[in-house]
């Protein structure tokens, strides 16, 4: 038996509807650290694989914009803990995919993992601070609440492989909306592990959907899916948005605001990422003996 | 109060206008509400002898049904040993109530339970869908009634209920009651079809009205089948019945109760809501195949003092 | 005997790890009070639980002083996002340690192991949950871009729901900033103590939640404290008053959650097994030791007799007895004061005419027990009709139309909840509008959350708890 034991690799699938396929296209690509040494291969997701995804977000839909907002919180109060749990894997795949030091890189997966308690918190406040009776002039009550809009499509960050993820991901499953998320193409790999985080911490499944693979090729299917009600272009390059916005325009999507530059997502969040994806409702009641 | 209401009975029968005014004027019933007392009764905690109590009730209860297409005279005649002695090591087990069959295998079950006590009932009425003519429901009835069924469970026109046609109903069930002669009627509301609790309030007051002896959930083939709350608000059914009439009408869920745990908990809301007056076989029955089996499983657990294993009691 | 009687399904005892001796928790250490030692005892049984140090005036300078060090040393730095961790792990710890805070609490207060198990304990932590999350998004709460915490918060809680109503002190001025010192009810201090245990097993800065048992003395020397910024008191309406006054021209900020005489409104289109059901759980529940229990209950002429019918068939299921056994409905008493004081407003009630009705379930020979019972024929003018009974004592009243029932509804000096029971949204709309209360439940009764303000008009208090409306309590706006 030798000295030095081989480690065992470990394969990146794709995470769609719960469980971790390989992309129908068999097709993966490499996946390289910032020095360009080789880490992994990682499935390269399809128009198909996108099909697949947004069928299983639509599915999980209605569970998981029905469960309570307080379930939600715990739910994504969970994903924290569990990421708690895998700390130091989610340490080294950063420093491996970001090419950061060991301090930084656990900045920024402590901030990834304080990002989903700060979620968690909104999951039961929205309606409070979003919401509203409104002082109609007649005999009537009239409330509006915020309800979630539906399946979201996400472009997640380039740079930023776990906290931008986690900053652009967390907002969409607080308002009770599910999600395709295409991650990061050179450094998909924290996201896979971040897949395998949500597998084990009591989101049901097809609520996130994670797709490793290239913006540019599936942006357009997403942006022109007739099944996705918002889309995040974070991730796209802003070259491309605007022909990506017109699309999305045919199906009347709602579209988040994002910047050109890619911010360094330490500063926390307000409200800009969860009111997209929110639609409000008016309810109008005769009120009378 | 009985006065009052008994003439108010008789009333809603007069006519259609009078039965939809009937119909349409029972107090709703709250879904949020209704749910929450069914979930609430169901963290009973049933344990020792009232638990063994409750077993043999259930096994007592159980209509042991078979209603597949596939259905031959052996796999009833099977079925029918099964329920004479349920338990074969254990000889004490009590029987069950009644075997269920479809009307052309009826007098395969009768020949194998006389002289049993175990009763013979047969679906009918164009079962499952219920969807044929009068003429047909009839003939269907009296072929169960000839070949010895001693109980019909018939299924109500849920197309004519929820299109509002009550009276369609209601001269459905009286004629099929007829035709039942000395056969003890069960009328089958399909409440997954209903799908509302306030329908379902409705079609138990209808089916009382026309003469059911039993108001039973579900086909089994609709899905959901029998389910907690919906068996309250029929048992509440029952309960005002009693109150308004003097008279004593049964409850049959059917379809979905597997495990004993489940039975207990029905057994709990029929004690509960109803009353313990119905806690017998000629008031309250479970429409159930696999049920028996696992009641026979815990029942051996409660004697054994271990746990058993699904090889320990017979397959059907 | 019963046909189908339930064996005995007691919840084992041990669960509740009870100890001989609790004591006081003052700066994150339990330490020997000054006071006089108090027995808390079972009222299922009359049986001694445990000894239990009280504080006395010294203690509470130390606890005031520990929650001011805590205050200004470590705990308003600290940032929002990380008092939210704190409070996440209290929610956490107490739905670990759930079975056995439920267990204690129904053997300290009597109350059903079924309800402490499924409603006071799961309540408690979703209050820490929820708040937890308020701790970094205050300015978005709706009191300015940076609304500052008050201080130290000296808090005094009731018996009947010890550890519930903890958390709905404890979990907001946490969240908010304050630290606290809260005194649990004389007669239930268990629970509260071992909140302290969580609080180390948390790691929370000591100082930040300090835990002072004590009588009704030891509420006075705390809420009169000068070290102490802010007054939550939830009680009697008698002692709120003292405490107003006490405090008036200090400034403190005082939020009073006190008594109340509901009226559960019936309508004759009402859900009626339903209503039958929120009837029951309105004033059965928790033996009507609830301050917003629907006590007074209004139906519309047309229904009554039927309604009653119902009720009393439905009160006489209702199972009494042995507060551990998972079946029982109706627990004991919380102590043998409690008990001579339901007792004497009952008597009124039959001396002044009203029509008794008391379910024939048996009564345990040992404890203190009151059997659910219905006052019929009741006027307006009767003292059941008026006074908070605080007992398994409901009052009923009739009226014809729907202004009819408001003004009875409203016809009183408390105004913390109401229940409506009618399946025509409008009039629970134009009912909702009309009645003077905090509080007003259509078509259910008694339902608690996290996220919905809670707090009464009139002499039955003011200021909120829960939600976005009772973090104003624990800030400085």
């Amino acid at each position: 038996m030798s000295d030095t034991r081989l480690a065992v690799a470990k394969t990146y699938k794709l995470y769609i509807g719960g469980k971790f396929p390989r992309s129908e296209s068999g097709r993966s690509y490499p996946v390289n650290d910032t020095r360009g040494r080789f880490l992994a291969n990682v499935a390269h997701a399809s128009r198909k694989d996108v099909r697949d995804a947004v069928v299983a977000a639509r599915k999980a839909f209605p569970g998981w914009s029905g469960a309570t907002a307080y379930n939600r919180g715990q739910v994504l109060f969970r994903v924290a803990e569990v990421m708690e749990g895998r700390r130091e894997q989610f340490v080294a795949d950063v420093r491996a995919a970001e090419g950061v030091q060991q301090r930084r890189a656990e900045t920024l997966v402590d901030a990834a993992i304080d990002r989903w308690v700060y979620y968690a918190g909104w999951t039961d406040k929205l309606s409070a601070v979003l919401g509203a009776a409104n002082p109609v002039a007649g005999p009537y009550f009239s409330f509006t609440v915020p309800e979630p809009t539906g399946v979201v499509g996400v472009f997640a960050p380039q740079k930023s492989s776990l906290l931008g993820l986690v900053s652009v991901l967390a907002p969409v499953l607080a308002t009770g909306c599910t999600a395709v998320v295409v991650t990061s193409a050179d450094r998909p790999l924290p996201a896979v592990t971040l897949a395998e985080v949500l597998a084990t911490s009591d989101v049901p499944g097809g609520v996130v959907n994670l797709l490793t693979g290239r913006a540019e090729e599936l942006a357009p299917w997403l942006a022109s899916h007739a099944d996705v009600n918002a889309l995040d272009l974070t991730g796209v390059e802003p070259s491309a948005r605007g022909e990506l916005a017109r699309t999305a325009a045919d199906t009347v999507k709602r579209l988040v605001r994002v910047p050109d530059q890619e911010p360094d997502w330490i500063a926390t969040p307000g409200l800009e990422r969860l009111r997209p994806y929110l639609e409000d409702k008016t309810v109008w009641h005769p009120m009378g003996v | 109060m009985p006065q009052a209401a008994l003439s108010g009975l008789d009333e809603a029968r007069r006519d259609e206008s009078s039965l939809r005014r009937f119909l349409n004027g029972l107090p709703g019933v709250d879904q949020v509400g209704v749910e929450q007392r069914a979930a609430g009764l169901a963290t009973r905690s049933i344990k020792k002898a009232s638990k063994l109590w409750a077993l043999d009730t259930a096994i007592s209860m159980v209509d042991l049904t078979t209603l597949e297409g596939a259905d031959t005279v052996g796999t009833v005649r099977s079925l029918c040993a099964k329920a004479r002695r349920p338990d074969p090591e254990r000889p004490e087990t009590p029987q069950v109530a009644a075997v269920c069959v479809y009307p052309d295998l009826v007098a395969t079950a009768v020949e194998a339970l006389a002289g049993t006590g175990i009763g013979v009932a047969s679906v009918a009425t164009a079962f499952p869908s219920g969807r044929s003519n009068l003429d047909v429901k009839l003939a269907d009835t009296k072929l169960a009634v000839e070949s010895g069924a001693t109980e019909v469970d018939m299924v109500i026109d849920r197309g004519a209920f929820l299109s509002g046609r009550y009276g369609a109903v209601f001269d459905e069930i009286t004629a099929v009651k007829q035709a039942c002669g000395d056969a003890h009627l069960k009328v089958i509301l399909e409440t997954g079809e209903l799908v509302t609790y306030d329908n379902v309030r409705k079609a138990s007051w209808l089916a009382l009205l026309a003469g059911a002896d039993f108001i039973k959930t579900s086909t089994g083939k609709v899905q959901p089948a029998a389910t907690l709350p919906v068996t309250h608000v029929m048992l509440q059914a029952v309960r005002d019945w009693y109150t308004a009439t003097g008279e004593l009408r049964g409850v049959k869920p059917a379809g979905g109760i597997r495990s004993a745990k489940d039975a207990i908990r029905y057994l709990v809301a029929v004690n509960e809501v109803a009353g313990e007056e119905w806690l017998t076989p000629k008031l309250f029955r479970f429409g159930a195949s696999s049920l028996l089996n696992d009641l026979l499983l815990q029942r051996r657990t409660q004697l054994d003092g271990h746990y058993s294993g699904p090889d320990y009691v017979t397959v059907n | 005997m019963a046909l189908f009687d339930y064996a005995p399904a007691p919840e084992n005892r041990d669960i509740a790890n009870l100890k001989a001796h609790y004591r006081p928790f003052i700066g994150g250490e339990f330490v020997d009070g000054n006071g006089e030692p108090l027995k808390t005892i079972n009222p299922a049984n009359g049986e001694v639980l445990a000894e239990v140090s009280t504080v006395d005036g010294s203690d509470i300078d130390r606890a005031v002083q520990a929650a001011r060090t805590a205050y200004e040393k470590t705990w308003r730095r600290m940032p929002g996002s990380e008092r939210a961790k704190y409070l996440f792990r209290l929610a956490r710890l107490i739905q670990e340690r759930a079975r056995e805070l439920a267990v204690l609490e129904t053997l300290d207060n009597g109350k059903p192991i079924k309800e402490s198990r499924d409603v006071d304990i799961p309540t408690a932590a979703a209050h820490f949950f929820y708040h937890a999350g308020w701790a970094d998004k205050l300015s978005y709460a709706g009191y300015g871009p940076d609304p500052q915490p008050l201080g130290v918060a000296g808090q005094v809680i009731p018996w009947n729901f010890p550890l519930l109503m903890l958390a709905w002190k404890i979990a907001p001025a946490l969240a908010c900033g304050n630290t606290v010192v809260l005194k649990p009810a004389e007669t239930t201090p268990l629970t509260a103590l071992v909140f302290g245990e969580l609080c180390q097993q948390a790691g929370l800065p000591p100082g930040v939640v300090n835990i002072v048992p004590g009588a009704g003395d030891v509420g006075a020397a705390l809420v009169g404290h000068a070290g102490v910024d802010k007054v939550a008191f939830t009680g009697s309406t008698e002692v709120g008053k003292i405490i107003q006054r006490q405090l008036a021209g200090t400034g403190k900020k005082m939020t009073m959650e006190l008594g109340g005489k509901a009226a559960n409104i019936v309508f004759d289109d009402a859900p009626l097994d339903q209503a039958v059901e929120g009837i029951v759980n309105g004033i059965f529940f928790n033996q009507g030791h609830v301050c917003c229990a629907g006590s007074r209950l209004l139906v519309q002429e047309s229904i009554a007799d039927e309604l009653l019918e119902k009720l009393r068939y439905r009160v006489s299921t209702l199972r009494l007895g042995d507060p551990l056994d998972k079946n029982t409905d109706v627990g004991a008493i919380n102590s043998a004061e409690q008990l001579a004081k339901i007792r004497d407003l009952v008597a009124s009630g039959e001396a002044e005419g009203a029509e008794r009705w008391t379910s024939p379930c048996p009564l345990p020979e040992k404890g203190f027990f009151f059997a659910p019972t219905v006052f019929s024929g009741v006027q307006a003018s009767m003292r059941i009709a008026r006074e908070e009974i605080f007992g398994p004592v409901l009052s009923v009243l009739t009226f014809r139309t729907p202004q009819e029932a408001v003004t009875k509804a409203n016809n009183t000096p408390y105004g913390l909840s109401a229940g409506i029971w009618t399946e025509k949204g409008s009039r629970i709309l134009w009912m909702t509008s009309q009645l003077r209360a905090g509080v007003v439940w259509a078509n259910t009764f008694n339902r608690f959350d996290p996220t919905a303000p809670f707090g009464g008009y009139q002499e039955s208090g003011f200021g909120r708890e829960g939600g976005r409306a009772g973090l104003e309590a624990y800030l400085d706006v």
